[in-house]
């Protein structure tokens, strides 16, 4: 759509046009900010948990598994450097036997949601699917933070 | 070797440039007009900051008397599509 309007524009006089083509999905899964009456409204990536524990492939199940229930969490989010989302390890695969490499005990490419989906729409999707956490990612895979369902419906309920 | 030139490209004359996200924002700092051109309930929904609404049909009619042509224009959309 924007191409045509922008070409059109040219046409009527117009000199110096330009066409943001990734468009507002890209803006909103960057996180940005946005008017209208849907601004104001918690998003998934509102409620994201940001601090969400994080693991490499190559690290040890053992390990990785004392370290993040120290921080409270059974949940960890497998990235690279890059912190692209490779695999995502809840509480039942974190129960897996200790000298797993976390490769071999994650969940590979999960599900991940953008961050400007509506907290409804997640709270509601969540409890269908029985997810009791969702990654958020940037839409090139980039982690931005862990959804809990419990945080999802809380929010939900609020609005 | 030839040296690279660090500045941004700018548009042949008559040619709608694509641009990314980085280039939007320092476009807009600079004045440019941002306009959104899907159709108006969506725009009511989520709009990028400082964007006005001229849906694409209504182009033609309403271009010339809401945009400046003395100042560049971004046009964008929902995405690709």
């Amino acid at each position: 759509m924007s191409p045509r309007a922008a070409w059109r524009l040219e046409s009527l006089g117009f000199g110096e046009v330009y066409d943001y083509v990734d468009g507002k999905v890209d803006w909103m899964a960057a996180g940005l900010p946005t008017e209208g009456t849907n601004a104001g409204r918690p998003r998934a990536g509102d409620a994201a948990r940001k601090d969400v524990p994080t693991a490499g492939l190559k690290e040890r199940l053992g390990d990785v598994r004392d370290r993040i229930r120290a921080m409270g969490w059974d949940a960890v989010v497998v990235v690279n450097e890059e912190r692209v989302v490779l695999g995502l390890l809840r509480s039942k695969e974190l129960d897996g036997d200790a000298d797993l490499h976390i490769e071999q005990a994650m969940r590979p490419g999960p599900s991940t949601f953008r961050p400007y989906v509506s907290i409804k729409e997640m709270a509601t999707f969540m409890v269908e699917h029985k997810l009791e956490s969702a990654p958020v990612t940037t839409s090139d895979g980039r982690l931005v933070g862990l959804l809990l369902q419990q945080d999802a419906i809380r929010l939900a309920g609020e609005k | 070797m030839t040296a690279r030139s660090s500045t941004p490209p700018t548009p042949t004359k008559n040619v709608p440039t694509e641009i990314d996200r980085e280039r939007l924002q320092a476009l807009v700092a600079r004045g440019a007009q941002l306009v959104e051109v899907l159709p108006a309930e969506e725009y009511e929904e989520d709009h990028l900051p400082a964007a006005v609404s001229l849906p694409l049909r209504h182009v033609d009619k309403e271009a010339t008397t809401l945009l400046d042509r003395n100042r560049p224009v971004i046009v964008y959309c929902w995405d690709t599509a």
